[in-house]
């Protein structure tokens, strides 16, 4: 109750400022219709008018809870009208995504640190990936791939493993590299092999810092996966229907998209906290 | 018997401001059941000396030998226990889980590892603690499951840097006390390196007193103190007289700068 308040005098505030931008932008649509049909509005029909178009620059809250109402629970969920089908497409190739990415960041994390030439071969193409803009490689991997013949979940799990690979990659040599001289030293007086350093007290220690990379990088395979499905028009999941919304100005659709995508977010990061949670008190990290 | 022996042993460091001398020509005996403190300021290679003993640094020239091995070897046969300043025990891991971590690496069998960590947990009177995680142990009891984890294998030398160093004198008169006891009970052989002059001497059989620059042995003092220490024993004329000739010996090595 006492966290409520303050998120909730927020969130109150977000929906004011939110309606009253929603006014002062659909409004001279509104009023330009009137002055072609020679009418003219009185404040209240124009803000009536400015708060149920059907292509509005800024659609009021309302609109896009209803957007997101007749998306999610209006629709059969294999309907592709439904945004819960939509999201599961996204959910799927995300998914995909982030093991294989999380996978090659903790792979080539453990390499770094065991390898003095993987430590300065592979760190700098690293940060070169990902200085590329995303946008820019996405059609491309799109095309190979269809090329090869290649459609659907792979290709946009490809780009999202792209994106998720890195804060994984970077936050686990950090762990890895976290335990100090003198515990290398206790393991080297008990004439310990590298393996269990790295299995008894390298990976435990890391175990902290992975987790917060993976929060990121699950952020990060989602927003690759939208990005993905973007180009070479896809049909199917979210990134699809934010484009088939900017196509035919269907701003509604879009921010249902968005907000979809939004909590979609906000869940698997959500999940993958209740699992760091759950994992660092039963390691007794956790106060 | 000697069970170190420490032959011209040098080190010198190579760093970007030259080489630095940590140790030079230093020539030890270890005795079987010895106590043996070194002291000096700063720089003056005692904790350098330590860690070559135990393979954790490998000596410029000379030799040190081992129960018969070479150092290393004598790391690889897992013949020494390490102490360092702070305990380092795993957050991750009981106090159980912390001393059982060497013996698991060790490959000691289940049943084994329990019944050695029940022994030196009550050595040093932990029993009762073991399923504690260190942050629940105050900073005393930790250091203690520390040297218990140091004793679990059973290595005949228990090398000590500075164990008691960041705890507080009251505490450390305790684990003093503590220590003595526990050299009596298991004869281990102690390598102890220490800033104090007191905790040298009431502690050590022999006192090794080193100086920086190059770090070298400058003096070496056996004591006459009987093996039964009471810690009153520190008042009496006979510990100010040896406390005295530490004095001298670190006087010794200013000397020369």
């Amino acid at each position: 109750m006492k966290h409520a308040l303050p998120v909730l005098t927020v969130l109150l505030a977000i929906v004011l400022a939110w309606y009253l931008a929603a006014v002062a932008l659909n409004a001279p649509w509104a009023q330009d219709q009137a002055a072609r049909a020679g009418t003219n509005l009185t404040p209240t029909a124009l803000l009536h008018a400015t708060m149920v178009q059907e292509r509005p620059v800024l659609p009021a809250p309302h609109q896009v809870a209803k957007g997101l109402w007749d998306g999610i629970a209006g629709q059969k969920i294999t309907s592709k009208r439904s945004l819960v089908w939509h999201a599961g497409i996204t959910l799927s190739a995300t998914l995909a995504g982030f093991a294989i990415g999380s996978l090659a960041g903790i792979l080539l994390a453990v390499g770094i640190v065991h390898s003095r030439v993987m430590d300065l071969s592979v760190m700098p193409w690293a940060i070169a990936s990902q200085t590329v803009p995303i946008l820019a490689i996405a059609p491309m991997v799109i095309v190979v791939f269809a090329s090869m013949g290649v459609t659907g979940l792979v290709p946009k799990a490809m780009i999202s493993a792209w994106l998720s690979f890195f804060p994984v990659l970077v936050g686990m040599v950090k762990g890895l590299r976290t335990p100090d001289r003198m515990q290398m030293d206790l393991m080297r007086s008990w004439n310990a092999s590298r393996a269990q350093m790295f299995w008894r007290l390298r990976l435990p220690s890391a175990l902290p810092y992975l987790f917060t990379s993976l929060k990121v990088a699950i952020a990060a395979a989602l927003v690759g996966t939208i990005v993905g499905e973007l180009p070479a028009g896809a049909t199917a999941g979210l990134g699809a229907r934010l484009l088939s919304g900017s196509y035919y100005g269907q701003t509604i659709q879009i921010w249902a998209a968005l907000f979809t995508a939004a909590a979609l977010a906000a869940a698997l990061v959500a999940i993958v906290g209740g699992i760091e949670r759950v994992t660092l008190k039963h390691m007794g990290l956790a106060r | 018997m000697a069970v170190i022996e420490a032959q011209g042993v040098s080190l010198t460091f190579q760093t970007n401001d030259g080489p630095i001398h940590a140790l030079k020509d230093v020539d030890l005996t270890i005795d079987k059941g010895d106590f043996v403190s070194f002291i000096g300021p700063s720089g003056c290679g005692k904790t350098t000396f330590l860690r070559t003993i135990a393979a954790l640094e490998t000596p410029t020239s000379g030799r040190i030998g081992v129960n018969g091995l070479g150092a290393d070897e004598a790391r690889r046969a897992r013949a020494y226990g390490y102490v360092f300043q702070a305990p380092g025990l795993y957050p991750w891991r009981t106090i159980s889980g912390n001393v059982s971590l060497p013996l698991e690496i060790m490959g000691f069998p289940k049943a084994d590892r329990e019944e050695r960590i029940a022994r030196v947990l009550d050595l040093v009177e932990l029993s009762g603690f073991g399923g504690k995680f260190p942050w629940q142990l105050s900073g005393g009891m930790q250091q203690r499951a520390s040297i218990a984890r140091a004793l679990a294998f059973d290595a005949d030398i228990l090398l000590m840097d500075e164990p008691f160093g960041a705890l507080d004198e009251i505490v450390r008169d305790r684990l003093n006390a503590a220590l003595l006891e526990l050299w009596a009970k298991t004869g281990k052989t102690i390598g102890f390196v220490t800033h104090s002059i007191p905790e040298a001497v009431y502690l050590s059989t022999k006192i090794v007193v080193m100086s920086p620059r190059p770090g070298r042995i400058t003096r070496i003092i056996e004591s006459t103190l009987p093996r039964e220490r009471p810690l009153e024993i520190r008042d009496t004329p006979e510990f100010i007289a040896i406390a005295q000739q530490v004095r001298e010996g670190l006087r010794e090595g200013h000397s020369y700068d």
